[in-house]
C-alpha cells in the first residue's frame, strides 16, 4: 500500500540522511530518546542508526508495556489463571514473559491452566459468551493505544449482561512515564542519562493527541516530535529535533500529521474516561511506583474488575540479580551491557521481559544486531 | 503492542463493524472508537479496532515532501550508506 511503502523509500532516506549530516552541529552531541518500543524496532529493522551522524545518540525508552509490567502483577495473573474455574485471555506477548521462579503463563497453561491468546480484546467477550460456566478474565495491558478497546469491552460486557466476565486492568499512561524519566535521579542529578529531546509515540498520540506533551516540553525545556513508525518518519523526526535543538527551541511538533491531531481521538478518550480512573500510584518495572501513572476500573463497573472480584493479592519479589531489564528500561544501560544478554537470556529462553516482547530493546538488539555485538566481543 | 497499520475500508458490515483490506488481506475491524466511516476511507487499525482515521491529504503532503528531498539527491543511494562506502 502507498501509505506504508511510500514511507520506506531508500532514496528519500538517503537524501534525508544527507541533509541531517549537513545540519548537525559537529561540536555538540544530541541524545534523543525514542519513548516507544515500536520506534526502537523500526530503527533497528531499517538500520536507521547507520544513517545518522555519529554525534546523534538514540536512547531507548520504557514504551514497551510488557517490559514495564511489575513482576508481582504478573505473578498475580498466573495465580489467577491457576484457579480451576478461570479462563484467562491475553495478548500473545504476555504469555512468555517470565514471572518469579521462572514461571510464565505459557508454562502454567502446559500444566493445565486455561490461558488463551487473543489478537483483539473482543475475542475475550466471545469466549465469555460461549462458556457461561467459566469465569473469563481479560488480562489487559498496554498504553493509551490499547486502553480504549478495553473500555469498550467493559461497556459491551455490561450491555450484553455477561456476568462471567471481568478485566484485570494493568493499563498505564505515557506522559507520566516520560515525566518520571525527566525527574529520575539518573537524569537530574547523576547526569548518567542525558535526554535532550523525545521522539513521541505515534499511535498513543493518535488517541491522546499532542496536547499532553506540551506541559513538559515547556516545563523541562525538552523538544518532543511525534513520529510515525516507518523509517522515513523516524529520520524526519530526528531532523526536526536537531533543528529545534540547534535553534534552542523546545516545542511539541507533529511529524505524523496523517494520523495525529492536537486533540487526539475524542470518542476514544470519552470511553476511557467513562470506565477508568487514575490510580494514585502504580508500580512499574524499572521505574518503581509512579504517581498517577496507571488506570483502574471505576467503582461503577466494580463487577467487571477482576482485582475486586477475585480479591487478587500482590507480593513483592526480588528481581533476578543478573538481569539488567530495570536499568535498560530507564535508558541507563544498553542490552549489550548485560552479562546474560544473548547467552543465558535469548528470545527462545528469556530471563528478562525486554527479551520477550516484540518491542523490547533486548529483543531488537538480538534480532538485528547480534552479529555486530558478537564481533565486538 | 502499540503497533497499528493503515488499512482501507472496503465494506460496511453494520453494527460497528467494517471489512478492511491491506496488501490483499481482508479482515473484520471494529469502528466503535471512531465516527462516520465510509467505504474507501483509510483507517489506522490496532488489535482489531480502528483507532484513528488516516488523513490522506496529510499523507500525500508528507510523501510529496520526501519526493522533493529525494529529487535533490546528487549521489546514488548506495554511495550514502555506510555499509557501501
Amino acid at each position: 500500500m502507498r501509505y506504508i511503502r511510500g514511507f520506506r523509500e531508500g532514496a528519500a532516506a538517503a537524501a534525508l540522511a544527507q541533509r541531517l549530516n549537513a545540519e548537525v552541529d559537529p561540536t555538540r552531541e544530541y541524545h534523543l530518546m525514542e519513548f516507544c518500543g515500536g520506534h526502537t524496532h523500526a530503527i533497528f529493522r531499517y538500520g536507521v542508526e547507520d544513517l545518522l551522524p555519529p554525534n546523534i545518540r538514540l536512547v531507548h525508552g520504557p514504551g514497551c508495556p510488557v517490559c514495564v509490567l511489575a513482576v508481582p502483577r504478573l505473578d498475580a495473573a498466573i495465580e489467577l489463571a491457576r484457579r480451576p474455574h478461570v479462563t484467562l485471555v491475553s495478548y500473545g506477548d504476555m504469555l512468555r514473559v517470565p514471572a518469579s521462579r521462572r514461571r510464565s503463563l505459557l508454562k502454567v497453561r502446559a500444566q493445565g491452566a486455561d490461558v488463551r491468546m487473543a489478537y483483539s480484546a473482543l475475542e475475550a467477550l466471545d469466549v465469555a459468551a460461549a462458556h457461561p460456566e467459566r469465569e473469563v478474565v481479560f488480562f489487559a495491558i498496554g498504553f493509551e493505544t490499547t486502553t480504549p478497546a478495553t473500555a469498550y469491552l467493559i461497556l459491551e460486557a455490561r450491555r450484553l449482561g455477561l456476568s462471567n466476565f471481568s478485566v484485570y486492568c494493568n493499563h498505564v499512561v505515557t506522559p507520566a512515564a516520560i515525566q518520571s524519566i525527566l525527574d529520575s535521579p539518573e537524569v537530574r542529578e547523576w547526569g548518567r542519562v542525558r535526554v535532550d529531546g523525545f521522539i513521541g509515540p505515534s499511535h498513543v498520540s493518535a488517541v491522546i493527541g499532542s496536547r499532553p506533551y506540551e506541559y513538559f516540553a515547556e516545563e523541562y525545556q525538552r523538544p518532543v516530535v511525534i513520529a510515525g513508525f516507518e523509517p522515513l518518519d523516524v529520520l524526519q523526526a530526528v531532523r526536526m529535533l536537531v533543528q529545534q535543538l540547534n535553534d534552542g527551541r523546545a516545542r511539541v511538533e507533529n511529524q505524523f500529521t496523517r494520523g495525529v491531531v492536537r486533540e487526539g481521538n475524542r470518542k476514544a478518550q470519552q470511553l476511557v474516561a467513562e470506565v477508568f480512573e487514575l490510580r494514585p500510584s502504580f508500580e512499574w518495572r524499572g521505574l518503581g511506583p509512579l504517581p498517577y501513572s496507571g488506570l483502574r476500573i471505576k467503582s461503577a463497573f466494580a463487577d467487571f474488575d477482576a482485582e475486586r472480584r477475585f480479591a487478587m493479592e500482590f507480593h513483592p519479589v526480588p528481581e533476578n540479580a543478573a538481569c539488567q531489564c530495570p536499568a535498560i528500561i530507564r535508558g541507563v544501560k544498553k542490552p549489550t551491557d548485560c552479562t546474560i544478554f544473548g547467552t543465558a537470556c535469548t528470545p527462545r529462553s528469556p530471563i528478562g521481559s525486554c527479551m520477550v516482547s516484540a518491542e523490547g530493546a533486548c529483543a531488537a538488539y538480538y534480532k538485528y544486531r547480534r552479529s555486530a555485538t558478537q564481533a565486538a566481543v | 503492542m502499540c503497533l497499528a497499520v493503515p488499512v482501507r475500508v472496503v465494506a460496511l458490515l453494520g453494527n460497528q463493524w467494517v471489512e478492511t483490506e491491506v496488501g490483499g488481506i481482508h479482515s473484520r475491524t471494529s469502528i466503535a472508537l471512531i465516527d462516520d466511516v465510509a467505504v474507501g476511507d483509510y483507517v489506522i487499525v490496532h488489535a482489531g479496532f480502528a483507532i484513528s482515521r488516516l488523513d490522506v491529504e496529510e499523507a500525500e503532503k508528507t510523501l510529496a515532501l520526501f519526493d522533493e528531498i529525494a529529487a535533490c539527491l546528487e549521489k546514488p543511494v548506495d554511495a550514502l550508506h555506510p555499509r557501501f562506502p
